[in-house]
């Protein structure tokens, strides 16, 4: 069992150890801190994004275990001892994309790119349950995540490139 | 937005938990995948000063086969449910509903568990359990007992769960082969139902929920006796908000609820074979 323990303001601090991108972090959070807001203020991570913060756009979607979940309703202390995979983790190397990432660049998926973490995040996490989907899979598995720009056909467009093999490893 | 300040306590085992829950009384809550929790407690909604984390009760979450019954504990998340096999060939409809909750980073984390002891009557998975007549299993300082669907709903947002009683298992029982359906109204992707209708056939009777006619999940009664008594689907769904007790909110009038009860509860017998 663990127990809160409270600092010398009284504050209710619990330390935490997460795999983040392949990398132990650890971190001493107050237990209503979001997951979203420790990788962003903390670990500076802000490639993913806080949209709506009411789990409704899908703009702060990580992966929790492999699994797509969207960071701003989930606490940071739920994720101690897990593997949180960002968007700043998907990319192979520093100069090579996720393929996933370079479908959305060769088909245009993307147009201001605020929702396009969270919508690529999803999109791998979509690909990993149904590696084969069809049109309406895809529209259906990314219900969860909004785009306000580009009417989802040319996400759409990407995610099924991505699955059919067309952007490079 | 950020919760209210609250003391956070992992629990290892439903034991603790429910010890955890007995030293706090009702200024406690359970956190399990936490999506229908957190955002109240955003919106201050829900002001818990104690959240007890169940999320590593990693022996509550299973489907297993109980014979006559499929039994499912209260931390399997909804993507485990939807991608059940067991589901599919011995209660479809469960694992369909579940599907149908939230949108998929919602089913990565919310659980079934979660789902009911929560029970807001605009919830699919509340009707689902109702409709098919299951049995929750409450576990408390004493032991375990056993609550009906039927009883388990009490009011809005309230369960017949004790402050220091958790749930750990949904059981519903097996009906292969049976007719089933479940229609969901709603007017933006991974909202909650405006109203939702599940049908389903269980030894040579059908029964009906609703989702978001009243304060609680609902079984269409009159719905149900018409169809005992020999009325068709089309005529028996005519009666399908007969005793509810339809809310307005910004989507909908009690009318357009009723409406929509009738229709979809039509629907929804249509599609699982009842004519």
């Amino acid at each position: 069992m663990l127990g809160p323990e409270a600092d010398e303001t009284g504050e209710v601090i619990v330390e935490i150890s997460v795999t983040v991108n392949g990398e132990t972090r650890t971190g001493d959070v107050e237990p209503r801190t979001l997951l979203v807001y420790w990788l962003r203020d903390d670990l500076r991570l802000t490639g993913t994004n806080i949209g709506c913060d009411t789990s409704s756009c899908g703009a702060c979607t990580v992966h929790v275990n492999g699994e797509s979940v969207k960071s701003c309703t989930m606490l940071a202390v739920q994720a101690d001892g897990e593997d949180i995979l960002t968007i700043e983790g998907l990319a192979p190397s520093e100069d090579e994309l996720h393929p996933m990432q370079e479908a959305f660049r060769q088909n245009h998926g993307l147009q201001c790119g605020y929702c396009t973490p969270g919508m690529v995040m999803a999109a791998v996490s979509l690909l990993e349950e149904n590696p084969d989907p069809s049109e309406r899979d895809v529209r259906l598995g990314l219900e969860g995540n909004l785009c306000r720009c580009t009417g989802y056909h040319n996400i759409v467009k990407s995610v099924l490139a991505c699955a059919a093999g067309e952007t490079a490893a | 937005m950020i919760p209210a300040a609250f003391d956070y306590v992992r629990a290892g085992s439903a034991e603790e938990a429910i010890a955890l829950l007995g030293e706090h009384g009702d200024e406690a809550k359970l956190l399990a995948g936490g999506h229908s929790l957190l955002p109240m407690m955003k919106l201050r909604l829900a002001v818990p000063s104690v959240l007890v984390d169940i999320g590593r009760v990693s022996d509550l979450s299973y489907i297993t086969d109980g014979g006559d019954h499929i039994a499912v504990g209260a931390l399997t998340r909804h993507r485990a449910l939807e991608t059940s096999d067991l589901l599919a060939a011995e209660c479809p409809l469960l694992g369909h509903v579940a599907g149908e909750v939230g949108d998929p980073q919602v089913r990565h984390r919310g659980t079934i568990g979660g789902s009911l002891a929560h029970s807001d009557p605009a919830s699919d998975l509340p009707a689902a359990v109702l409709a098919l007549g299951g049995t929750l299993v409450a576990q408390g300082p004493n032991g375990s007992r056993e609550i009906a669907a039927g009883d388990f709903f009490t009011g809005y947002f309230e369960s017949a769960l004790a402050d220091d009683e958790m749930l750990t298992e949904i059981r519903v029982p097996k009906a292969p082969g049976a007719g089933w359906n479940y229609q969901k109204f709603n007017r933006r992707a991974q909202d909650w139902a405006i109203v939702g209708a599940a049908a389903v056939t269980v030894n040579g009777g059908t029964n009906v929920a609703l989702v978001n006619m009243g304060s609680v999940p609902l079984r269409a009664s009159a719905v149900e006796a018409a169809l005992a008594g020999g009325a068709s689907a089309a005529d028996a769904a005519e009666q399908a908000a007969e005793g509810t007790d339809a809310p307005t909110d910004l989507n909908a009038t009690p009318d357009y609820r009723n409406h929509l009860a009738r229709v979809l509860t039509r629907r929804a017998l249509e599609a699982a074979g009842v004519s």
